[in-house]
């Protein structure tokens, strides 16, 4: 599993990129997409919306099941990778790179304190 | 602890995604399910499909035929020929369903069932109180001994006429639902029938456990790819095929179920079942139901509102084929087929028409 030193990682598989302009960019990780299986559909947050953290704010569907992408930090929704919608396959093809969100974080510092490449790799691993 | 079938090493070696499947640890994709999908409906894939049991019924004639007659909702007596094979529905004396299976019709005193992989134990047990109840003399052998690997696609016969030498020889004039076997110098005692359940052409081979590993890779070698367990779930959805213990189970007649056409109440052949489902009216029918909105995928247990009442998913998909969602759902009888209905997917209310199954046969699609 490609588990990249540029982010960062929560338990329930989302990986939260750090930008430049203070935002950070949500996607799901490559162990998330490789345990749902090829991906048919997903909803994805409208910009503007508040979200507290651990909320439901986006659904990834696969052939086989359902499932919610949760907010890592709170915040504002400030985009959304609307091209999935018409290619949710992408996801698939490169979680690392395919995108579904961009979020405001409320505390600026919280992203930082959620798990490294090295903590998650570890984590997968025993999983 | 699952019980593993005799190909498990080569799934795990190809990096197969594993999953419990009725007690076994089977493989749900190898990659993209998806893919596998595209391979069975435009090319040809395979699958293990050694977790279900092949049980051999013996005995003298008319033994084996007189129980099956019994036995069977579906009338055994429509087996004529040597080789032929039928679908059918185990029934309880209350009507409920036990399994599904394939019978074929060897000779008089050979006929095999195939039954599902978890109930296998209770079919065996059902079996056995039948035969000491009403045939004593008849004998039921479960074949442990056996593997079992389903060839399927538009190009499975050449694949496989290339991958087993003699095949083309015994398996060329099979018609559908007939089974021929083969003394494979290769492979061992052979048993072909052309069956399956994807709705595409192709082969159901039994084989000797100790040969499955290279039937397996013989296969493989001419081009045939290995298919999953998710494959094989969109491939009979899409073809209008129930699961067992999805689609139907103890707690619900055929008659409401879809599997009508295999319920032979017409003629004066008593058999487990009949007097229960001959004494009621189904309430409920099995339809099919195709998505036209957006916003999510049909799974079991969405709840569908009708006109008429509500229903519920039985199975639910995404359709490769047809690039949408479909669903088998049990619905009120008076829900005609062409009308509009309601499913409940993660909160919201998605629009889906109903439509009579199956939904794709042999690559074409039967529904727009």
């Amino acid at each position: 599993m490609n588990v990249p030193n540029d982010r960062r990682y929560v338990d329930s598989h989302e990986w939260i990129k750090p930008e430049p302009d203070g935002t950070v960019t949500v996607g799901i990780t490559e162990h998330a997409q490789a345990a749902l299986g090829d991906l048919v559909y997903v909803e994805l947050p409208k910009a503007g919306r508040k979200v507290a953290l651990n909320e439901a704010c986006a659904v990834v569907e696969s052939v086989k099941a359902a499932s919610d992408v949760y907010a890592p930090v709170a915040g504002e929704i400030v985009a959304s990778n609307d091209a999935l919608t018409a290619k949710p396959e992408a996801v698939n093809e490169d979680a690392n790179a395919a995108w579904l969100f961009r979020m405001r974080p409320d505390d600026a510092g919280a992203v930082g304190r959620l798990l490294d490449a090295a903590a998650y790799s570890k984590l997968i691993a025993e999983a | 602890m699952s019980k593993a079938t005799v190909l498990n090493r080569l799934h795990r070696e190809a990096g197969a995604r594993m999953v419990d499947f009725g007690g076994w640890d089977m493989p749900v994709s190898y990659g993209s399910q998806i893919d596998e999908h595209h391979a069975v409906r435009r090319d040809a894939g395979m699958f293990d499909v050694s977790h279900m049991r092949a049980v051999d019924l013996r005995g003298g004639p008319p033994a084996p035929r007189d129980l099956l007659r019994y036995a069977l909702a579906n009338n055994v007596d429509k087996l004529k020929a040597p080789g032929k094979a039928l679908y059918s529905c185990l029934l309880r004396g209350d009507g409920g369903v036990l399994d599904d299976l394939i019978v074929y019709f060897m000779r008089e005193d050979w006929f095999r069932l195939v039954v599902n992989a978890a109930t296998t134990d209770k079919d065996l047990a059902w079996l056995s109180a039948l035969v000491h109840e009403r045939a004593s003399q008849v004998t039921l052998e479960p074949r442990d001994d056996l593997a079992m690997i389903a060839v399927q696609g538009p190009q499975a016969r050449a694949k496989v006429w290339a991958a087993i030498a003699g095949s083309e020889a015994v398996a060329a004039a099979l018609a559908p639902f007939t089974a021929a076997t083969l003394s494979s110098p290769q492979f061992g005692e052979l048993f072909i029938a052309r069956t399956g359940y994807t709705g595409e052409d192709g082969f159901e081979i039994t084989v000797p456990g100790a040969h499955a590993e290279a039937l397996w890779t013989a296969l493989r070698d001419h081009g045939v790819a290995p298919c999953g367990l998710g494959a094989r779930d969109t491939l009979r959805l899409e073809a209008g095929m129930n699961l067992y213990g999805q689609d139907m189970d103890e707690s619900v007649s055929p008659l409401e179920s879809g599997l009508a056409w295999t319920v032979d109440l017409a003629s004066s052949r008593d058999f487990s079942g009949k007097e229960a489902l001959a004494a009621t009216k189904p309430a409920r029918r099995l339809a099919g139901l195709l998505l036209c909105d957006e916003g999510g995928v049909l799974r079991a247990h969405q709840r569908v509102h009708t006109d008429s009442g509500d229903g519920e998913v039985t199975s639910g998909t995404w359709a490769p084929t047809l690039a949408r969602s479909i669903a088998l759902a049990r619905v009120p009888a008076a829900v005609a087929d062409g009308a509009m209905v309601e499913v409940e997917v993660r909160g919201k209310r998605l629009v889906a028409r109903v439509v009579k199954p199956p939904f794709v046969r042999h690559g074409v699609a039967l529904v727009s």
